[in-house]
């Protein structure tokens, strides 16, 4: 330990701060120009020792008396070091600015959100490895969750949705799109009035198709539950279908339960029938199928069992008359595209697609078939570390454009959803490109055919209407219904039923 | 819809903005959470122990036998006869650890115990005695029922507090604490430091002993709950708890008819040295979370303790099984001309009250302490209420006034440290690299990242094997 230089060492008596505040302080004066060794303390028979142990010669004191002892390269630095030792120590007496308010962090987690409010539900759309986690700390809390996240691994999913069903509570999910409950939109939900149907939707689209179409005809709903698009697999066995439908039975309401799916696991939907049998609510059945009704004919179902008219469904502008050529359909909304598959399949055969109907179906990574085709661009393989299609449609938007370029297609089938959650203004970007793919194809000696179902409501932020005449404006036909929108395009290429 | 809760009352929203920003827009409230990637790797493994039937119980249970266990001073006495250690045995913190890995103060400890015992005559010629491995053994204090702060020596002669769970018999144990600067336990062993040893052995201890018997159970658990009020956080600081000790067992010591100076330097002894509850507080928490040990299925960790080298956890699911890392070097302030370069990696079993939701967890209640590391009360507030987020639940008993009675956060939570990366904040000591050199300093620290994880991937394996 070094000892040359200039040694001041001083006794403050009656100056007191605690022993944390002072090593502060002598670390603080440590840190000036010229200072080698600084150490304030109260002179304790330890600090003593310290001091001592540094290398300094104290003078007698008491433990109550304040030592300020320097070391520094030469005398000239003194009065330097004297004024940081009384700088940092009126700094150690004095509370800060902020003492008394502090920032409160945001919860990290879900159950920390739920110590802190008494939210009622839970909405998780965090990565897909990691949502069960946090929905099952919604369950933890004793609260029901939806869960909007996809590529969530099934195992996580029969686990989860296995807790839940122990403690009576309801998992809306994975992968659920679309839940309306007490009137507020979850995820994707369109803006709809209340009333009698309550719905239970193992597909986001799907649900949200039907909820249009109710809504257009006057009927409200008493709440659309989803499930998951996996929820009528035979792995997870419709575990969140059979709690929807007894809360919705339950309910006072609910004077009809409907239950939308897209294509089931048999057994599961025949378990499901008996299971409904036991209900007091009547039960229908959406379930989408080679055979079975479309979503449209599902509504008017609903409709008649309600003793309710079946109105003309919109339908807007007119598109240009093509002589022939292949089907392309560009769908954000993947039972819209199940819809449109199983209707095409039925007037053209084999329909290529991404979710293709038969494994033999399935479309290469370049997208492209000798035939009708069907992409669902809303699909797990192709939003893994992307927004959905419905939030940012550069994907699709591509495809429509080389598609015109290329001459793939003369028709081409869009969707467009509406409703909470969707970009705000889809016709603002759609309409420009259907516009600039038919004059593509035009300059190219072709024609382009464009016929988009737009399901939306009057009520939704982006209001059906206004899109609808944007996208007509632009040259293409518009539909409320998927299913007569999938029919005129089939029509159009000369393939309807 | 027929349910308890509905979203008319506020959704929790976790991930994509959009959809909070909907519900916004729909009037509901909103309640956001700040959502982060867990630690790498550990997706499956929080899925599986997320989803475990046993896990919500589980854990409420090791909350409750936590929370619900009240520690009392029984009794002082020889480690010889409480623990039945022999001659040649030592027990040190942390997890276990042989001779040729200890850290410089934990072969000092060591050195200076032997010296105690009369194995050898010169603290020196131990190291050769360490080295043989012959006559002498090592074993954490953990696997003795005990706990010792930093590191954590105790050998036959050295008296030791008992603590008592009196529904059940269940006893925890640790050394008397010697004050601070050249002390064993920072690994110091000059003459001074054996020399004190002794007169604990011969007076002190038995003089406390006397006093505590005669007084009756003390409530170590009650004056937790008072000192929390009083600006200790009990790692750091335990001045009102030191002084309320003193004040529960001062008529028993007048009356115990010992010679008068021998009482006196025992009440100066006690009244000098701010840390000497801190030996009581520590069994007191390990008797608590010794409760939740061997419940199938939490994920609560019922011990963190460091041998110098090591720092390890267990966990109630776990057993006995040890998770382990590198000790980290706490940062902070410097006694003298001390600086980094001289502080030895954490050490001690004083993470016990980390663990029970005081120490580092309790920072609120003792501002003071955040000055450590140069922050401010803002700081303290904001860590207590940080821990909150990686605890299971909250001490109904232990309370922060100044965190509008908010009990300690209670019973870490390896899921949620995992999920979050927040680390358990632990108030220590710090030790001197080298062997004999005492304390050189004090600060904040916190577990190797490592631990949680692979103690995680334990708790899903048993998940699994369940199922």
């Amino acid at each position: 330990m070094t000892t040359t230089g200039f040694e001041h060492v001083e006794l403050r008596r009656g100056a007191y701060a605690d022993s944390v505040a002072l090593l502060q302080v002598s670390k603080d004066v440590a840190a000036v120009e010229g200072v080698t060794a600084a150490q304030v303390a109260m002179a304790t028979d330890l600090n003593r020792d310290v001091i001592a142990q540094m290398g300094f010669t104290l003078p007698e004191s008491t433990p109550n008396d304040m030592i300020v002892a320097v070391r520094l390269n030469d005398e000239s630095s003194l009065p330097a070091a004297l004024e940081a030792v009384d700088a940092a120590l009126t700094r150690a007496s004095r509370r800060g600015d902020d003492g008394a308010s502090s920032e409160i962090e945001p919860p990290r987690t879900t159950l920390s959100a739920f110590d802190r409010t008494d939210a009622g539900l839970a909405l998780v759309s965090v990565p897909g490895a990691s949502a069960a986690v946090e929905a099952a700390d919604a369950l933890d809390a004793g609260r029901d969750v939806m869960i909007f996240s996809d590529n969530v691994p099934i195992e996580h999913e029969i686990a989860l949705k296995q807790l839940a069903t122990e403690r009576g509570l309801l998992v809306m999910g994975p992968d659920c799109g679309t839940a309306v409950i007490d009137g507020i939109g979850l995820g994707f939900a369109n803006a709809v009035r209340p009333g009698p149907v309550g719905i239970v939707a193992a597909s986001g689209t799907g649900c949200q198709q039907l909820l249009c179409l109710l809504d257009h005809a006057g009927v409200g709903i008493s709440a659309a539950l989803g499930v998951g698009g996996r929820d009528l697999s035979e792995a997870v066995s419709a575990l969140s279908t059979r709690e929807a439908m007894r809360r919705l039975d339950e309910d006072a309401s609910t004077e009809l339960i409907v239950v939308v799916s897209k294509p089931p696991a048999a057994k599961v939907a025949e378990e499901l029938r008996e299971y409904a049998a036991t209900l007091t609510t009547p039960v229908q059945f959406a379930l989408l199928g080679s055979g079975q009704p479309d979503l449209t004919s599902a509504a008017e179902a609903v409709l008649e069992t309600l003793g309710r008219p079946v109105p003309e469904w919109p339908h807007h502008g007119e598109t240009a008359q093509v002589d022939g050529g292949r089907l392309r359909g560009l769908f954000v909304g993947g039972t819209l595209c199940d819809e449109a598959m199983l209707i095409a399949a039925e007037a053209v055969g084999d329909v290529y697609s991404n979710i293709p109907l038969e494994p033999r179906l399935e479309l290469g990574a370049d997208r492209r078939a000798d035939g009708t085709v069907m992409i669902d661009f809303g699909d797990d393989g192709m939003t893994a570390g992307r927004a959905h299609p419905m939030i940012d449609p550069t994907l699709r938007l591509e495809d429509l454009a080389r598609t015109a370029r290329d001459g793939d297609a003369s028709v081409v089938l869009l969707d467009v959803v509406l409703g909470h959650g969707a970009e705000d203004d889809p016709a603002g970007s759609l309409a420009p490109a259907i516009s600039s793919a038919v004059e593509t194809a035009k300059a190219a000696g072709r024609e382009l055919a464009v016929v988009v179902a737009c399901v939306g409501t009057q009520d939704d932020p982006q209001q059906t209407g206004r899109q609808a005449e944007a996208l007509a404006a632009a040259g293409a036909e518009v539909f409320l219904s998927n299913a007569q929108a999938t029919r005129r395009a089939l029509s159009l290429i000369g393939a309807a039923r | 819809m027929t349910s308890t809760h509905r979203p008319s009352d506020g959704v929790v929203t976790s991930g994509v903005g959009l959809f909070a920003d909907a519900l916004d827009a729909q009037a509901v409230a909103v309640n956001r959470v700040d959502w982060r990637p867990p630690m790498d790797g550990t997706e499956d493994d929080l899925a599986a122990v997320a989803t475990d039937p046993l896990r919500l119980d589980a854990n409420r249970r090791a909350v409750e036998a936590m929370t619900s266990t009240q520690a009392m001073v029984v009794d002082v006495a020889p480690a010889s006869e409480l623990l039945g250690l022999e001659r040649g045995q030592f027990l040190h913190a942390g997890p276990p650890l042989k001779w040729e890995n200890a850290s410089g103060p934990m072969r000092g400890a060591l050195q200076g115990a032997a010296a105690l015992e009369g194995l050898v005559d010169d603290p020196e010629d131990a190291i050769a005695l360490f080295e043989s491995g012959d006559s002498v053994s090592l074993e954490p204090c953990h696997h003795r029922s005990a706990v010792g702060p930093m590191a954590g020596v105790v050998s036959p002669s050295m008296w030791m507090w008992v603590l008592e769970d009196q529904t059940d018999g269940r006893r925890t144990y640790c050394t008397l604490n010697e004050g601070l600067g050249k002390v064993l336990r920072y690994g110091a062993y000059s003459p001074e430091v054996l020399q004190r040893l002794r007169w604990m052995s011969d007076v002190l201890g038995p003089l406390l002993g006397q006093a505590v018997r005669a007084t009756g159970p003390i409530d170590a658990t009650g004056i937790l709950t008072q000192m929390l009020q009083m600006g200790d956080e009990a790692h750091n600081r335990n001045r009102a708890g030191t002084l309320m000790l003193l004040r529960d067992i001062a008529p028993a010591l007048a009356q115990s008819g010992a010679d008068a100076k021998d009482i006196a330097e025992v009440f100066s002894f006690v009244g000098g040295n701010d840390h000497f509850f801190l030996n009581i507080a520590m069994p007191a928490c390990k008797l608590a979370l010794d409760a939740a040990r061997g419940i199938d299925g939490s994920t609560m960790v019922v011990a963190m303790a460091r041998n110098g080298t090591e720092f390890g956890i267990q966990t109630a699911g776990t057993g006995d099984q040890w998770f382990t890392g590198p000790a980290q070097v706490a940062e902070g302030l410097y006694l003298g001309d001390y600086g980094p370069d001289d502080a030895n990696p954490d050490i001690g079993d004083s993470a016990i009250t980390e663990t029970a939701g005081i120490g580092g967890f309790a920072m609120a209640t003792a501002p003071a302490i955040v000055r450590f590391v140069g922050g401010s009360v803002p700081d303290a507030l904001a860590t207590s209420r940080r821990m909150r987020e990686i605890t299971i639940g909250e001490n109904p008993r232990w309370s922060i006034p100044v965190l509008d009675f908010m009990g300690t956060p209670t019973g870490i939570d390896v899921s949620r440290v995992c999920r979050t990366g927040i680390l358990p904040q632990i108030n220590t000591g710090m030790a001197g690299r080298v062997a004999g050199v005492g304390q050189v300093g004090a600060g904040l620290v916190t577990p190797p990242a490592n631990i949680f994880p692979a103690a995680l991937s334990a708790l899903a394996e048993r998940t699994r094997s369940r199922r």
